[in-house]
């Protein structure tokens, strides 16, 4: 009798119930508090090029419900599509735009946001949430950003963000009530920038205050 | 000597469920006050009785996590009674009657007269999360409504009343504006407790079972109580203190206390007469020893 499990699977979470509770705890504390890291401690070891912040958002949150797409980076890796079936069921998509979760293994392989599912105006939540995995991200500059979770403004120095995605992000945050959220998962924190989230350069902003 | 004869899931819910609840509140976080359906489950208590509420915090709900319920702002109630016993039964986590040391807060009708902290999520429990429903029962037209922001109807229910009544005559679930977008429903609460969801540290979310809805209000964000230049917002006052721990500027129920018509007001809030009260005794004790 032939196995279904693929050979040299690595597991899943230790303990799946506290495990998923707590990273769905930090994600859900990174949207309702953009731009400010939450801290993610598990124990799991998914098949590289998947970091193991990815790897928990992954399994913590995606199911037979949820089509992924992945990028070219992890579509290659078989060990990577095999882990992702076999722990969470999750259908693996060619389209961007037919899933509810985008996986990115490096902020240069994310997908333009406008390439991505964003709802309707009457199903807003029928959008997709992208995930990029911001190891060893370098920070793209000095930002400001503004909206509902944060006090004031926040300081931020978009470690994770793609090249040229201010106005990417810009045109997403316009369309609201449609719009794409964003979850960048670094080594052992997760941050969240929902489409209500406004950002702009912070050297922008002086220039426009001088201007004013 | 032996074990339990029912072993339930940790959270009572099992994953897949919890895993589509969460999912929902992520979407839900992300567009403050517009309402994610969700599939909702049965919980091992009626419909209305709280089991949008119960469904959020068996899927927020961990360990590490302190839990308090409220019913009307009591902690002692039938419904907080039960909910509370659930949830220490199926999520091994502690529990309290102290508004101050609870991260997640379970409530029906009120919001706690104790300031909210960042470290604390307030989970309300719905019974009708549609602000419109009474206005266009249809939910295919009030689906379009919001997402043409199309508010007037809301507004000329609040005309007619200041043209019927002289105010505003809603007193509780008093819509609000969340974000400068959404029309949404508070929830039975006071309209007193409108102005405390107004920039909140607390991440306050929204369950309602029976309608399979769920909904949520980030921590810091805009939630303007509706109301017209000329006849704005006005939340409940109350003119006297409570009667029990004399305590200003919460909000009072009023309780039979004879067969006569003998009414007293009291603290709604339990948990906050109880506290103000023990530190007054306290004080009064010291200033007696002195």
């Amino acid at each position: 009798m032939s196995t279904l499990i693929p050979q040299n699977l690595t597991p899943g979470f230790a303990n799946p119930v506290r495990d998923a509770q707590r990273v769905f705890r930090a994600v859900l504390e990174a949207l309702a508090r953009p731009t400010t890291p939450q801290p993610v401690e598990v124990d799991l070891l998914p098949p590289a090029p998947l970091g193991v912040t990815m790897g928990a958002v992954i399994l913590a949150l995606c199911d037979e419900q949820t089509p992924l797409w992945l990028d070219p980076a992890l579509r290659a890796a078989p060990e990577v599509c095999a882990w992702i079936a076999f722990h969470t069921g999750a259908r693996i998509v060619d389209q961007a735009d037919d899933a509810a979760f985008v996986i990115a293994s490096s902020p240069s392989t994310a997908p333009r946001l406008a390439d991505l599912a964003r709802g309707t105006d009457e199903e807003p939540h029928r959008s997709a949430t992208l995930v990029i995995d911001a190891c060893c991200a370098p920070g793209i500059g000095s930002l400001t950003a503004t909206g509902p979770g944060i006090p004031g403004v926040a300081h931020w120095d978009g470690a994770g963000l793609p090249n040229e995605f201010l106005t990417q992000w810009h045109e997403n945050h316009s369309n609201f009530p449609r719009g794409v959220d964003l979850i960048l998962a670094a080594e052992t924190a997760v941050l969240g920038l929902p489409r209500t989230t406004a950002l702009i350069a912070a050297i922008a902003h002086t220039d426009e205050k001088r201007n004013a | 000597m032996s074990g339990p004869r029912i072993v339930y899931n940790e959270g009572y819910l099992d994953e897949q469920t919890k895993r589509v609840v969460r999912r929902a509140l992520l979407k839900g976080v992300a567009i403050p006050g517009f309402q994610v359906p969700f599939a909702s489950r049965e919980v091992p208590m009626p419909r209305g009785w709280g089991t949008g509420g119960v469904q959020l915090t068996a899927s927020v709900i961990g360990p590490a996590d302190t839990l308090k319920v409220i019913d009307q702002g009591a902690d002692d109630t039938t419904n907080a009674v039960s909910i509370r016993a659930f949830f220490e039964k199926v999520a091994g986590a502690a529990s309290t009657t102290r508004t101050d040391h609870a991260t997640i807060i379970q409530t029906r009708h009120r919001i706690p007269e104790t300031p909210l902290t960042e470290k604390q999520i307030v989970v309300y429990q719905v019974p009708i999360p549609e602000p419109l429903r009474f206005l266009e029962p249809r939910e295919t037209e009030t689906r379009r409504l919001h997402a043409l922001e199309e508010y007037g109807l809301m507004y000329v229910k609040l005309y007619e009343d200041i043209a019927k009544y002289g105010h505003i005559a809603k007193t509780y679930d008093y819509p609000v504006l969340v974000n400068g977008r959404y029309v949404m429903a508070p929830s039975p609460i006071p309209s007193f407790d409108n102005p405390k969801m107004h920039q909140s540290p607390a991440l306050q979310l929204f369950g309602a079972g029976r309608e399979k809805r769920i909904y949520a209000i980030p921590p810091y964000t805009d939630v303007e109580s509706l109301g017209f230049d000329d006849f704005p917002f006005e939340p409940q006052r109350f003119d006297q203190p409570c009667e029990i721990c004399e305590s200003t500027e919460v909000y009072l129920d009023e309780v039979l206390i004879d067969d006569h018509g003998g009414v007293m007001f009291v603290c709604s809030d339990t948990d906050h007469c109880e506290r103000t009260l023990t530190a007054r005794e306290h004080d009064h004790i010291t200033e007696v020893n002195a």
